[in-house]
Parts: C-alpha cells; sequence; structure tokens
C-alpha cells in the first residue's frame, strides 16, 4: 500500500528551487486542447451538413453537385496548402534567428490565404447573387456555413499574423513571441487539414 | 436574408423600447425592488467603509485561483438563490392552479402566472439551475482546491482563468437583465425546436437564453483547457497520477467532458442563431431543415453535461468521507477507472433523453443498454465509500452529513434512472413529472455535494469554521424539504402529471401537490438558516484559532497549507512522498515541520483586462439580442482590441522576497486572501531575460 512508504533520514519534505513547468510546453499543451475542442467544432459542422445533404433538405433547391466546383476547389486547395508552407519557412527561418526571413514567410502566407478567401467569397457570392443563398434551403444552410466558419477562422489566423508582424520586430524572438509563432504554425496547419477535409467531403464526393 | 424580426426597429437602439421593460408587471415590481435595495446595499457598504479601491485591486482584477474560485461560487449561490425563486414559483403556482374552480390573480386564470410567464420561469430555473448555478460552483471548487491539492501555486494560465469567470459573470448577468428588460425563453431550458425559431419565438426571450449560454459556455472551455494543463503540468515533485487526490482525477475527467462536450453545445446554438438571425433553415419547419438535428446536437452535449456536474461531486464526497471516517479511500484505484468509465460511457447514451421520438427498437435497445452501463462504475464508487465507511472511525460533522444525504439521494435518483433507462417503462412515465422527480434527485445530489465543500473547505480559505449548530439545522431542514417535495413528486408521476403545467387540471392531485409545497416551505425555512449560519459564523470568527488542518483528520495535500491559506499557496513546494501525503506525514509526526529556509517566489501581477474583456462579452451579448448591430461591432471590437492588448503587455509578474514570505508565513492573516496586498507596483520585470 501506499501507505506504508518510509520515513527516513532521506526523506524529502520540501523541494525548495523547483523550477515546475515550463511556459512554453504548458502553453502549447492548452493550444492543442484548444484545437481539440475547435476539432469537435467542425465534427459537429460536418454533422450537420451529412444531416442536411439529401435532396429532400434541398427542398427544391440545388444539391452538392450542382453548386460544388472541384476544380476551383482544387486551386483553393494549392493555395491553402501553399499557405502553410510558407508560414513554416517563416518558422525555419525564425529557429535561424532572422527577422527580415520571417516577417517575408509569414507576408506570403497572408498573401496566400486572402486568394484562397477570395475564392471562397466569390463562390458565396456568386451563389447567393443566383438566388441560392443560405436562406434558400437546410442543405444551402449547411453548406454556407461550413464554409464560412472555416473562413473565419482563416480571417483570424491572418489577424494573429499580422500581430505578430508588429511584434517580430518589436520583441525579437522572445519567449512569448516564440511561443506564439509555434501556437499559431499549430493553428494554421490544423485550418489547412479542415480545409483537406471540406475539400475531399464537401467538393469531390459531392461532385 | 432574414435580418430582421417583426415590431419596431430603430438604428440607435435595435428592438428596445419602452414597452419592452415590464414595470406593470407587480411580480416583477417587487423583484424589482428587493434587487435594487441589496444592490443599493451592497454599493453602500462598500462605499462606506471604503472598499472600492480594495474591492477593484485585490478581487476584481485578481488572477488568484483561490479568489476567482471563491467569487465563482458566489455567483453560483446568487444564481442559486434566483433559481430557486423560480421554483418556488413554480410550485406555489401548481398548488394554486389546482382544478377548473381555481381563482385566478393578477390577471392569471388560475393562479397568478399566465402561461406567457409561467413558460418563462420553468425556462429560467432549468438553465441557471444547470449552467449558471451547478456548473460555476463546481468550477469554484475546482479552481480552489486542485492546485492546493496537487502542490502548485496558481493555475497555468492564471490570466485566462480570470477571463472565464468573467465570462461566466457576464452570461449570468444577461439572464438576469432578461428579468427587467424584455423576456426569457419560453421554450423550456433545452430549447424545444422549432418553438425556438423566429416564427414561433419572435421575441427577445430565447435570444437571451442562447447568448447567455453561448457566453458561459466559451468561459466553461477555456476554464476546461486551463483545469487540465494545470492538472498535467504543475503537480508538485513527486506527485505521480497514482497519488493524486481523488477529487483532481474527477476534476480532470470532468474537464475532458466539458472540453469535447461544449463546442457541440456551441454549434447547436450557433446554428439556431444563424436561423434566428439569417434566415438559415436548420431547424425549420420546412424549407428542409431537420428537427432532430438539433435534438441530437443539444443531447450530444446535455448528457455529457450531466456528467460534467456529477463527477467532480463525486470527488467532493472522496475527500469529505476519507477524512471524516479516518480510514483512506477505499479501491482507490477502481475509484479513478470508475470515474473515467463513466467519462467515457457519457459520450454513449444521449439519445435516451428521447426514447419516444420513435428512433425504433434497435437504435433505442442500443442506448438503453449503455444508459444501464453507467450503473457499474457508479456501482463501484458507491460501494467504494461504503467500504471506506466501514469500519471507519466516523465522525457525522456538517460536511460528513451533507455527503451522506448525497449518496442516498444518489441512490434514489440512480435506481430511478436505471428504470427510465427501459424504453417500455421510458414509454409510460416519458414527460411525467417523475423524470423530474428522478433528474432533481441526482441535481440535489450535486447540491449536498456542493454544500459538503463549503463547509469542509471554507476554513482553509477564511480560516474559520462554519458554526456547527446552525449547519446541522441548516442541513436538516434542507434534507427533509427535499425528502417532501420529491417523494410527492414521484406520486404525482404515477398519477399522471405531467411537466411544465401551469394549470394541474385534475383534483386529485391537490393533497401531493400541497405536500411538495409543504416541502417548499422547508426549503424557504433551510435559507433563512442558511443565512444566520453565515452571520453566526462571521461574528465568532476569532473565537477559536484553527491550525493548518482544522478537522484534523484531513489527507490531502491542501491542508498542508498554513490557514487561512497565504495567496502564494506554499512558501516553498512540498514533496510527496505518498498518496494522502498530509496523513501519512502526521503519521510519522512531520506534517508541522516547516521547510529550512524561504527563497524567492515569482507571482502573476494582477489584470484589469479581464473584467472588463467579460464586459465587452456581455455588452455584446445584449447589443445581439436587441438587435443593436452598432453595440454588438463596438463589443466584438473591444474583445479583439483586449486580446491584442495583452499580446503587449510585457508585464511578467513579480519576486516575494525571502523576508517577505516569512513575515507573511509568521503572521498569516497578512498574507490571507481576504487581506489587503501591499503595494506591487514596484515590481521587477523579468520578460526582457529570455
Amino acid at each position: 500500500m501506499a501507505q506504508d512508504t518510509a520515513l527516513t533520514a532521506n526523506t524529502r519534505l520540501f523541494r525548495p528551487g523547483y523550477a515546475g513547468h515550463n511556459q512554453i510546453s504548458a502553453r502549447t499543451l492548452g493550444f492543442w486542447l484548444y484545437m481539440l475542442s475547435d476539432a469537435l467544432l467542425f465534427t459537429a459542422l460536418f454533422a450537420s451538413y451529412a444531416v442536411l445533404d439529401t435532396p429532400m433538405n434541398a427542398a427544391g433547391g440545388p444539391i452538392a453537385s450542382q453548386i460544388v466546383n472541384p476544380v476551383e476547389g482544387f486551386w483553393q486547395t494549392i493555395a491553402i496548402l501553399g499557405s502553410v508552407t510558407c508560414y513554416s519557412l517563416a518558422t525555419v527561418a525564425m529557429k535561424n534567428g532572422k527577422r527580415g526571413g520571417t516577417a517575408l514567410g509569414i507576408i506570403a502566407a497572408i498573401v496566400l490565404a486572402v486568394v484562397f478567401l477570395g475564392f471562397g467569397v466569390n463562390d458565396l457570392t456568386t451563389l447567393a447573387a443566383h438566388g441560392d443563398g443560405m436562406d434558400r434551403s437546410g442543405y444551402l444552410s449547411a453548406y454556407f456555413v461550413l464554409i464560412l466558419t472555416h473562413a473565419i477562422h482563416m480571417g483570424i489566423g491572418i489577424l494573429w499574423m499580422l500581430v505578430m508582424l508588429v511584434q517580430i520586430p518589436r520583441y525579437g524572438f522572445n519567449e512569448m513571441v516564440v511561443a506564439r509563432m509555434l501556437n499559431l504554425r499549430m493553428f494554421w496547419q490544423f485550418q489547412a487539414t479542415v480545409w483537406v477535409c471540406v475539400y475531399i467531403y464537401v467538393y469531390m464526393i459531392g461532385a | 436574408m432574414q435580418l430582421q424580426a417583426p415590431g419596431p426597429w430603430s438604428l440607435l437602439l435595435g428592438r428596445l423600447t419602452l414597452d419592452q421593460i415590464p414595470y406593470t408587471n407587480p411580480i416583477l415590481q417587487v423583484t424589482f425592488a428587493v434587487a435594487a435595495l441589496v444592490g443599493l446595499a451592497v454599493v453602500g457598504v462598500v462605499l462606506y467603509y471604503k472598499k472600492v479601491g480594495y474591492l477593484w485591486r485585490e478581487w476584481l482584477t485578481t488572477v488568484d485561483h483561490k479568489k476567482i474560485g471563491v467569487m465563482y461560487i458566489i455567483v453560483g449561490l446568487v444564481m442559486l438563490f434566483r433559481g430557486f425563486a423560480d421554483g418556488l414559483l413554480i410550485r406555489t403556482q401548481q398548488v394554486l392552479a389546482n382544478g377548473p374552480h381555481a381563482a385566478g390573480f393578477l390577471g392569471a386564470t388560475h393562479g397568478f402566472l399566465p402561461p406567457f410567464h409561467f413558460d418563462q420561469v420553468y425556462s429560467a430555473h432549468g438553465t441557471i439551475m444547470i449552467l449558471f448555478a451547478a456548473t460555476p460552483i463546481l468550477t469554484g471548487f475546482q479552481n480552489i482546491v486542485v492546485p492546493l491539492q496537487i502542490g502548485a501555486r496558481d493555475m497555468a494560465f492564471p490570466y485566462m482563468n480570470a477571463v472565464s469567470l468573467w465570462l461566466t459573470t457576464a452570461a449570468a448577468a444577461l439572464v438576469m437583465i432578461s428579468l427587467f428588460v424584455g423576456d426569457f425563453s419560453q421554450a423550456g431550458w433545452v430549447g424545444l425546436i422549432p418553438l425556438t425559431e423566429l416564427p414561433y419565438s419572435p421575441g427577445t426571450g430565447v435570444d437571451y437564453w442562447m447568448w447567455a449560454i453561448q457566453i458561459s459556455s466559451v468561459g466553461t472551455t477555456l476554464n476546461a483547457i486551463n483545469m487540465i494543463v494545470t492538472i498535467v503540468d504543475m503537480r508538485a515533485p513527486g506527485m505521480t497520477w497514482f497519488r493524486m487526490p481523488v477529487f483532481s482525477w474527477t476534476t480532470l475527467s470532468t474537464n475532458i467532458i466539458g472540453l469535447t462536450a461544449f463546442p457541440v453545445l456551441g454549434v447547436a446554438l450557433a446554428l439556431l442563431g444563424a436561423d434566428r438571425y439569417l434566415g438559415t433553415h436548420f431547424f425549420t419547419a420546412g424549407m428542409g431543415g431537420n428537427l432532430m438535428l438539433y435534438t441530437n446536437l443539444f443531447w450530444i452535449w446535455g448528457h455529457p453535461e450531466v456528467y460534467f456536474l456529477i463527477l467532480p461531486t463525486f470527488g467532493v464526497l472522496s475527500e469529505v468521507i476519507p477524512t471524516f471516517s479516518e480510514k483512506p479511500i477505499f479501491g482507490y484505484v477502481t475509484m479513478v477507472a470508475a470515474t473515467f468509465a463513466i467519462a467515457g460511457i457519457s459520450w454513449l447514451v444521449w439519445l435516451h433523453h428521447f426514447f419516444t421520438m420513435g428512433s425504433g427498437p434497435d437504435i433505442n435497445g442500443f442506448f438503453s443498454v449503455a444508459t444501464m452501463l453507467v450503473g457499474i462504475p457508479t456501482g463501484v464508487k458507491v460501494f467504494n465509500w461504503m467500504f471506506t465507511l466501514y469500519r471507519g472511525r466516523i465522525s457525522y460533522t456538517v460536511p460528513m452529513l451533507w455527503a451522506m444525504f448525497g449518496l442516498f439521494l444518489l441512490l434514489v435518483g440512480g435506481l430511478t434512472g436505471m428504470m427510465l433507462a427501459l424504453p417500455a417503462v421510458n414509454y409510460t412515465v416519458h414527460d411525467s413529472v417523475f423524470v423530474i422527480a428522478h433528474f432533481h434527485c441526482m441535481v440535489l445530489m450535486v447540491v449536498c455535494a456542493g454544500f459538503a465543500g463549503v463547509t469542509y473547505w471554507f476554513p482553509k480559505l477564511f480560516g474559520f469554521r462554519l458554526d456547527e449548530g446552525w449547519g446541522k439545522a441548516f442541513f436538516w431542514t434542507f434534507a427533509i424539504g427535499t425528502i417532501t417535495v420529491f417523494t410527492a413528486m414521484f406520486a404525482l408521476g404515477f398519477e399522471g402529471e405531467t411537466r411544465r403545467l401551469e394549470w394541474t387540471f385534475n383534483t386529485a392531485w391537490k393533497p401531493m401537490l400541497v405536500i411538495e409545497e409543504l416541502g417548499m416551505v422547508l426549503y424557504v425555512l433551510s435559507l433563512a438558516l442558511f443565512a444566520i449560519m453565515l452571520i453566526v459564523s462571521i461574528r465568532n470568527r476569532n473565537k477559536e484559532h484553527l491550525g493548518s488542518d482544522p478537522w484534523g483528520t484531513s489527507r490531502t495535500l491542501e491542508w498542508l497549507t498554513p490557514t487561512p491559506v497565504p495567496f502564494y499557496n506554499f512558501a516553498v513546494t512540498p514533496q510527496v512522498n505518498t498518496r494522502d501525503e498530509l496523513a501519512w506525514r502526521r503519521k510519522h509526526g512531520v506534517e508541522h515541520t516547516k521547510p529550512d529556509a524561504y527563497e524567492e517566489i515569482h507571482m502573476p501581477s494582477n489584470s484589469g483586462l479581464p473584467v472588463i474583456l467579460g464586459a465587452c462579452a456581455g455588452i455584446w451579448g445584449f447589443a445581439m439580442i436587441w438587435r443593436i448591430w452598432w453595440l454588438a461591432a463596438l463589443g466584438l471590437l473591444g474583445i479583439v482590441m483586449i486580446v491584442i492588448i495583452r499580446s503587449f503587455d510585457k508585464n511578467a509578474g513579480y519576486h516575494l522576497q525571502p523576508r517577505e514570505i516569512e513575515t507573511m508565513e509568521r503572521n498569516l492573516t497578512i498574507g490571507s486572501i481576504t487581506s489587503e496586498q501591499p503595494d506591487r507596483s514596484h515590481h521587477i520585470p523579468h520578460a526582457e531575460a529570455h
């Protein structure tokens, strides 16, 4: 039993100088847990999409094969994966302590993300202009909200990158800036992963 | 796009007009008068004793996990009182409005609440009790106890902890505002679909319900992250996984549930919000909406949420029972395993909330069996507690009495739950008050464990005990009141009373309804006794001097700290040598051994940003409810700006010097959480060191 641990002359009751936890590892774990909750959020949205992806829920409006364009989605996929690559190159530059290279990588990542969002916004506005907006049917509601939720995440990522573009020249690579850069990398790759799921599930299977 | 709800709308105030303030309703007039008087009294006391600065510096801006926990519990107790008042209204209405000849008052045909008002009362009762009373009280305990139990100085993210608190508080404030500005939802706490859709609920009630839950659930999710990282990352040296106290284990499992379940609720409510604000058709009746989609999403969160509440209370029992049986917990490993088994099964049972929706025998059968499986790990726990009591040196202190009554309610609620798990039985008693009595036994078990926890840990934080005599009087009136109300309610369920009746048409129910009302009188009495207990205890606070372990038989690490706990928790981080560290130290006579020397402690600085962020979230919620778009934009901008400003904040805390610590360890009231800390404006920034 645990109760029988003996008390000897060598038993320590206190641990002076105990360093405790490492700030970056705690933040990284915390961010992984946040992404778990975000993954659950997308899971619920995908489940809703699956439930509403039937001709009955299209309520006479268009179904998936009539609205999704896998070729356009392919270019979007290239853009978002390119953005992730650029950001990863920025973190390589960070590892080498190069502020300029890091900033350049982030800017390229932002540009490609904007291209990605441009495709998406164009797609949704075109649909809405033809009267097939999110208020047309249950199916289109699920389609729009899934795409828009991902787009909002992308927008937050872009805002985060803009903040980092200010903080890197200002503070250099201190503990906090590095922690934020690493978490942002996970966040960005996670959004690309979600997009790949969207592309396969909505664009490829739908077409 | 359907952005506009019916009714007048203006650019400046959205849907808000003077008619929306129900100043003609006599019940709300009285409520408002009482709320205003209490509010003025609190403000008056703060101003009279010149405590505005103290309140701001020591409480509103604090990042100390213990103070945050205390504030969580205060918010929870205030909302518990509000929810109880709603319950009292429901019970009184049902007993007054019995039979076709029941008299009507205040504009109601029967009783004193018209259906429109009654529906809001039961919706608010459920929403408040689950999300704004039980959840904050339990979160408060976890905040206070877990870092102390695992030998940490604070939570992993003290600042985010404050953010969680103020988000929850803002949401609770929105629920309270709905009393006096506009209406609350009439669609039940579960949001019966499609009643919550805009065509059927065009008012602001559903919006209040939706945004309040949405904001508080963000707070709960952040808190779950914080608790998990704290437990994984911040345990004291020697605190291996299987030396961790059971309460910390249950906190870990419950927060894993919280982290994974609350996003689903967020999605369910966000999609409902899209239906109401953007004109989508997720859950509408027609245009390709799917009603069962909402019901499934809601209960995929809703059932894990039940275990989110019950698991920490199991943790509280697992601390209280060994302490007052003077024995280690029986079957520690099985206790941990059972905790995680319950957490796991909690994901597989949600459909039992709607067996009668016609999913077919296969699906109902699966969920029926899954539901009954919960009984196995729960049974393991109950037997473990029993064997802990067996041949223990039991002392029936107030926390122990609460724990025992909690076990009794768990048994009654659990066995009736087994009955309800059978679809055949479920079809018979579906939607009757039998179901209501069942889940009230479970939730009251949470309340009992809550009061057990309050009495158990109170002296640790504040340095004095709650009065034993008044505490026992409070306990007995509450316990007898509970048995009176819910025994009658089980009987009414078998007599066929369905839930949510604003008019109880069957005169044969009268005797049981009267008995229920008598139980409510006991509850009111117990409330008065609770208040007396608090006042008497505070008045007698200096009568006894308490050592670090006021109960004398505590077993876990939180009782190693001095009483009251100084704001830095442990002067020197303890080395953990075994499970039940304090009991082991007591056995070997080293529980009073002090560290040889003190050393610098790094502490996080207070910050006013979380409370402002909470205010912005509240403004955003209020503006969205009333469709005041400019104000909503401002609130959202405020939130984004605060997050960004915080990321530019270089102030990474300050260091306590060894001699300061020595002074505080010698004179503990200086460092206690209720005292004013010395000015730390001369803190030593060290962020640049990296």
